[in-house]
């Protein structure tokens, strides 16, 4: 029941924003600073989900095998990798640490 | 990323042929990233959601970084709202999306309930390199039906298959998020300002992680957005007279 009502609130939440971008006039989200801090945001959640999710159990911080795919995923990146391809660096090199026991 | 083969200076001999580069573009994007709905599926029932509630996600919230941060809050034991409150925050971009789009699509009033579900980074990154009005409107229509079909699709999935393959984790399946994250991420660090916010905001959910309740840390991280501004803000504004005078 609770998963259902975080789905819920996230669907509304979500559309919401997604219409008022195309319904607001211009204007009122055009401020530099709501413009700076929304184009903000997203780095500062994207950062804190991807070391989370990462480098975490639970409420304990662990280093074990994900760190091992993230920094895949990283390389990748760099080499300009597309985007399944990143994601799947990081699976592949994940499930191979882990076989070998990190 | 979109590759952008539209160019506008593309002489037009017959007027067919920019409608199916345009086609082409949002396509591209639309099968590239509508197949990685599969690791949204696979992580979503891995995190222990059901089938429908996976499929409600893709169907219903369709922003994908919204969707990997609700299911590992919800994971992570984070409560329902905590949960969908990082998941909102990381939404909020697409209202930024919508207004520059509804400049350049000029809907209809009647059609903006229907198209705004399709504002996403994707459809905006093919809509917003179009040179023109009816080459942003095919872009958006083809790039939006196109993902969401598949997007939905391999949702699906990836939720079977995650029921298929039981423990997810011992596939390394539990990285796919994270890297998600990152890859979303990697293009926006631009310039100082953006690194410095991802640093802090790093510290900040790590840090806090150990002793806030689950779901909050990641909302805590979000504040290094302000803060880095301000500090941007006081660093320009402060810097004595002259930095002042500047400034002006």
């Amino acid at each position: 029941m609770n998963t259902w009502i975080a789905i819920a609130v996230t669907a509304l939440g979500c559309y919401a924003v997604k219409l008022a971008g195309l319904l607001v006039p211009a204007g009122l989200l055009e401020r530099p600073l709501v413009r700076r801090l929304a184009a903000l945001l997203p780095v500062s959640l994207l950062a804190a989900l991807t070391a989370q999710q990462t480098f975490s159990h639970g409420h304990v911080l662990v280093l074990d095998a994900r760190a091992a795919g993230l920094a895949a995923a990283a390389l990748a990146l760099v080499l300009r990798a597309p985007f399944l391809l990143v994601v799947a660096a990081a699976v592949v090199v994940t499930a191979g640490a882990r076989a070998m026991g990190a | 990323m979109p590759e952008q083969t539209a160019s506008p200076d593309i002489r037009t001999e017959d007027v067919e042929r920019p409608d199916a580069a345009v086609v082409r573009d949002a396509l591209g994007v639309g099968i590239a990233v509508g197949l990685s709905g599969f690791a949204f599926g696979v992580t979503s029932a891995g995190s222990g959601l059901s089938l429908a509630q996976t499929c409600a996600l893709s169907l219903l919230v369709f922003t994908g970084a919204s969707q990997f941060a609700l299911v590992g809050a919800l994971a992570a034991g984070g409560t329902p709202l905590t949960a969908a409150a990082g998941a909102f925050f990381l939404g909020v971009r697409n209202a930024f999306y919508g207004l520059r789009l509804s400049q350049l699509l000029a809907l209809p009033r009647a059609l903006r309930p229907l198209a705004a579900q399709w504002v996403i980074d994707e459809t905006s990154a093919v809509t917003l390199a179009q040179p023109t009005r009816r080459a942003a409107r095919i872009g958006f229509t083809v790039t939006g039906l196109s993902l969401y079909v598949l997007w939905n699709l391999t949702t699906l999935l990836g939720a079977l298959g995650a029921q298929a393959l039981g423990d997810t984790d011992a596939w390394g399946l539990d990285a796919a998020g994270p890297a998600v994250f990152l890859a979303l991420l990697a293009p926006m660090l631009k310039t100082t300002t953006e690194r410095a916010t991802a640093a802090l905001a790093v510290l900040l959910g790590l840090g806090l992680l150990p002793v806030l309740p689950a779901g909050v840390p990641v909302l805590a991280a979000a504040l290094a957005a302000p803060a880095v501004l301000w500090a941007e803000g006081r660093r320009r504004n402060g810097g004595g007279d002259h930095a002042r005078e500047e400034g002006r």
